[in-house]
């Protein structure tokens, strides 16, 4: 599984607060969901982060509240991929259950600057940036199923099995 | 033998084989819990997917805490969702408007027992680690799979082991302590963690302050926080008329990635400023800071006992002009008890607003949202940017005296000078227990 985009830089615990506002919890389509995204943060940003499809950002992505709108916000304006050097755990649950990937991997974070286009390979654990390239391991292969598939239901309609 | 943990031991029981940190398993927790924030989502999952029934509806229970009762049509329509939902499937447990939070509902209640594994869509699980149980969020994606086919993957974690000794001094609480114990291990030291309180000090803490200890965990990154059952655990329960039975606690030789002691006697009030829950100072270095909103309420400290030292800060007193002070109790029973022993009257008497019980203003919501420029001090778990509903707000977070007497005062202050000065001290009892 290959995944490209060109990154927008984030820092350190992003929060889904600012991921997300809580008073949007009743949106309940992603694509409604995507027009709220980094609110807080401002348009230009939520903007930039839609055309680029890539997040790289710093330790302890997602932190905070579980809302996975949060997650499906990203998806349903067309981002498929983040790359941090470490996740909240809950994030990381709801990404690898709703079709994010996500990709903790410090040394690349390292080496991705505003705007690089990066490519990454999920299975192979691969990510290649302008400068250079670095590996990280893969996550599971039962979660790469699920993350592959576009997440746990959508798991379930292509395998036809409840795991 | 393995030697387990906590988390190792109530995972390997619901994994029916012995499990390891670091392993992922799959498997059907003893609770599955939903809110209003997520349900109606679980009824999309549900339409999407053409679900028409549930692998266990007696392991459910639906809360309506996060916008109760509803502030906007959608708010609204997403509840009538959530209870035709629940009328559809046959779920019996649906708390609705004013009943309370998912997490002090469980607890008061004896809903959830020692050694039980619970999952909410909601990160404050970790509150239920104060009866011995493990507690953690999860998605709404995966909660409505859990419903429908009672099996989730989970990693399990590796542990670390917190020893607290000594006691909390007066005017000094629970929060006071998490506090210090996330400005030891930042926003992201027990990241994918469980983490187990230990030590004698345990015996001093009750279930309600447990309840502040654990809640916070995941404001570290923890998975799970809990404190293995004991005495205090078991008066719970008995008040309660419920009986438990064996309560599970770590193995002597369990491993533990981290360990680390606290001495409860050097802990002073502590606040939280502005925007990271880590950035923990003493209250006397952020003393005099001017403030326009007081907010005591939420899963972390909106029980009996914080209204209760609230109206011992704010007995006979008014608050300073231009601050509001907004009162939320955790559930309907906190409530209650309040108005019982007259902490409400105190409180309202002292210029309070009290409002549904619930999360109140803590995520933005309703019911205390924040103008721009204005500061809150908050009894709450999280003062990230934009969280009360507003971006160019600021929020510090801090026991409920130190909220209480910084209501007073129109400032940041010190409660212990307020509660020495009305003899307060004397009738502090901290380990009085939840009924």
């Amino acid at each position: 599984m290959r995944l490209d985009g060109k990154a927008t830089l984030l820092g350190d615990d992003i929060d889904t607060d600012v991921i997300f506002p809580g008073r949007y919890l009743a949106v309940l389509d992603p694509r409604d969901q995507s027009r709220h995204l980094f609110e807080p943060l401002g348009e230009l940003l939520r903007q930039r982060a839609i055309a680029g499809a890539l997040l790289v950002a710093g330790w302890n992505f997602g932190c905070g509240s579980s809302r996975e709108h949060a997650v499906t916000a990203m998806i349903g304006g067309g981002i498929r991929l983040v790359v941090a050097r470490s996740f909240a755990r809950i994030y990381f649950r709801n990404a690898i259950n709703n079709g994010l990937a996500v990709v903790s991997c410090s040394a690349a974070v390292d080496l991705i600057s505003e705007g690089d286009q990066v490519e990454v390979d999920l299975a192979r654990g691969q990510v290649w940036t302008p400068r250079g390239e670095v590996a990280f391991e893969p996550l599971p292969p039962e979660l790469l199923r699920i993350l592959a598939a576009g997440g746990l239901w959508a798991s379930r309609q292509k395998t036809g099995e409840a795991a | 033998m393995n030697q387990q943990t906590m988390a190792e031991k109530i995972m390997s029981r619901l994994a029916a084989r012995p499990v390891r940190a670091g392993e992922f398993v799959e498997l059907g927790p003893d609770w599955t819990f939903s809110l209003d924030d997520g349900i109606g989502l679980v009824d999309r999952y549900f339409r999407l997917h053409g679900i028409d029934r549930l692998a266990a509806p007696d392991k459910i229970a639906v809360f309506y805490d996060h916008f109760a009762p509803a502030d906007t049509p959608q708010h609204a329509m997403v509840q009538r969702l959530g209870r035709q939902l629940c009328e559809r499937f046959g779920i019996r447990r649906l708390h609705d408007v004013g009943a309370g939070i998912s997490h002090q509902i469980a607890v008061e209640t004896g809903l959830v027992k020692p050694g039980q594994m619970v999952t909410n869509t909601d990160s404050h699980t970790l509150t239920v680690g104060a009866v011995g149980a493990i507690g953690c969020g999860i998605g709404v994606a995966e909660m409505a799979w859990l419903w429908a086919y009672g099996q989730l993957w989970f990693q399990v974690p590796s542990s670390q082991r917190i020893a607290l000794e000594g006691r909390l001094a007066p005017g000094v609480s629970a929060k006071d302590l998490v506090l210090s114990v996330i400005c030891r291990l930042s926003v992201r030291g027990a990241q994918y963690s469980s983490v187990e309180y230990h030590g004698p000090a345990l015996a001093t803490l009750s279930i309600a302050e447990r309840m502040t200890l654990c809640n916070m965990g995941v404001e570290m990154g923890a998975k799970f926080a809990v404190v293995p059952g004991d005495q205090v655990t078991r008066a719970h329960y008995a008040g309660l008329g419920i009986e438990v039975g064996e309560m599970p606690s770590p193995d002597s030789g369990a491993h533990y990635a981290e360990e680390h002691r606290f001495d409860l006697g050097g802990i002073e009030p502590m606040v939280s400023a502005p925007s990271k829950v880590d950035n923990v100072h003493p209250v006397s270095s952020k003393a005099g800071v001017q403030i326009h909103q007081a907010f005591i309420g939420t899963c972390t400290n909106g029980r009996f006992e914080d209204f209760e030292i609230a109206a011992r800060v704010l007995a006979g007193r008014r608050v300073a002009e231009g601050v509001r002070l907004v009162v939320t109790p955790a559930s309907r029973e906190v409530y209650l008890r309040a108005i019982q022993s007259g902490a409400l009257q105190t409180l309202i008497e002292a210029g309070a607003t009290v409002t549904t019980p619930g999360c109140g203003a803590c995520a933005g919501l309703h019911q205390g949202v924040l103008a721009a420029d204005e500061v809150c001090i908050s009894s709450s778990s999280r003062n990230f940017i934009g969280r009360m509903g507003n971006r160019d707000a600021s929020i510090y977070l801090a026991s409920p005296a130190t909220v209480a007497a910084s209501a007073l005062a129109g400032r940041i202050s010190d409660p212990r000078e307020v509660l020495a000065g009305s003899g307060a001290f004397s009738i502090v009892n901290t380990s009085a227990l939840p009924r």
